[in-house]
């Protein structure tokens, strides 16, 4: 995994702390919402919230902050996962700077486009 | 001063994790985590419809119904069991509390996620149905 020399402090422990907060986040919170939104209200297995009520909802301060964290970790779960997907399983580690770089670049530009999303709702 | 060693080294094929069903099962507990970030975008898709006003998200739960769509998130609803179940199988390993000097038993700590797992659904559950 990481080469860097011995003196330099690594960044890997915080990336594996956010992975395992992401992880349960993910495993706790998103299970249930993905059942109602994605497969009970569009198949018509239950009523889908008005649109007040959901509006009430997501603009309670409560609601965005707890979006925002699980959408945060959520993201860096899978920044972290896919790296070592991509490393481990296809056998790119050679490429692990490029790699790592995209992922969790791709990890803050989702979570920055997460804040902007429930603070302008 | 390092010297270079050719050490002999067995290759690995590219799709080693095809090979047996233990390996493919890890690959795709591995490959959950591309349905965690799609249901992150699409929630955010979801808030972000609401806070526009009713007809965007009467648009947004059109667009949801779509079979296509629907059908995305039913193999995404797999994954996610797939990530939760075999993350809270890994949380007795991971965490390994003691109570008084004595270590809580690892059916404890799974039974824990478990019920953490329900009431915390049923909460959200309240939340989006009440």
């Amino acid at each position: 995994m990481s080469t860097s020399a011995p003196h330099r402090r690594s960044s890997e422990p915080f990336l594996w702390l956010l992975f395992s907060a992401g992880g349960m986040a993910a495993a706790l919170v998103l299970p249930v919402l993905l059942f109602l939104f994605g497969v009970a209200f569009p198949l018509g297995i239950l009523d889908a919230p008005d649109h007040a009520h959901l509006l009430a909802v997501v603009q309670n301060p409560l609601t965005k902050l707890v979006l925002f964290g699980v959408s945060v970790l959520a993201l860096f779960h899978w920044a972290h996962r896919f790296r070592f997907t991509l490393e481990h399983g296809l056998q790119l580690g050679r490429f692990d700077r490029v790699i790592a770089l995209c992922c969790y670049g791709t990890a803050v530009l989702g979570s920055a486009a997460a804040g902007w999303v429930l603070l302008t709702a | 001063m390092t010297t270079s060693i050719h050490a002999y080294r067995q290759p690995i094929s590219r799709f080693w994790w095809a090979k047996r069903r233990s390996y493919l099962l890890f690959m795709l507990r591995e490959i959950s985590c591309a349905f965690v970030a799609w249901f992150v975008v699409y929630l955010l898709l979801l808030v972000h419809a609401t806070s526009a006003g009713p007809d965007s998200y009467a648009r947004f739960l059109e667009w949801s119904a779509n079979p296509l769509v629907v059908a995305v998130n039913a193999v995404a609803l797999i994954f996610l069991l797939l990530h939760a179940v075999t993350w809270f199988g890994l949380a007795p390993r991971a965490i390994v509390p003691h109570i008084r000097g004595r270590r809580v038993p690892a059916r404890a700590v799974l039974a824990g996620h478990y019920a953490a797992w329900l009431v915390v659904s049923a909460v959200l559950a309240w939340v989006v149905l009440s």
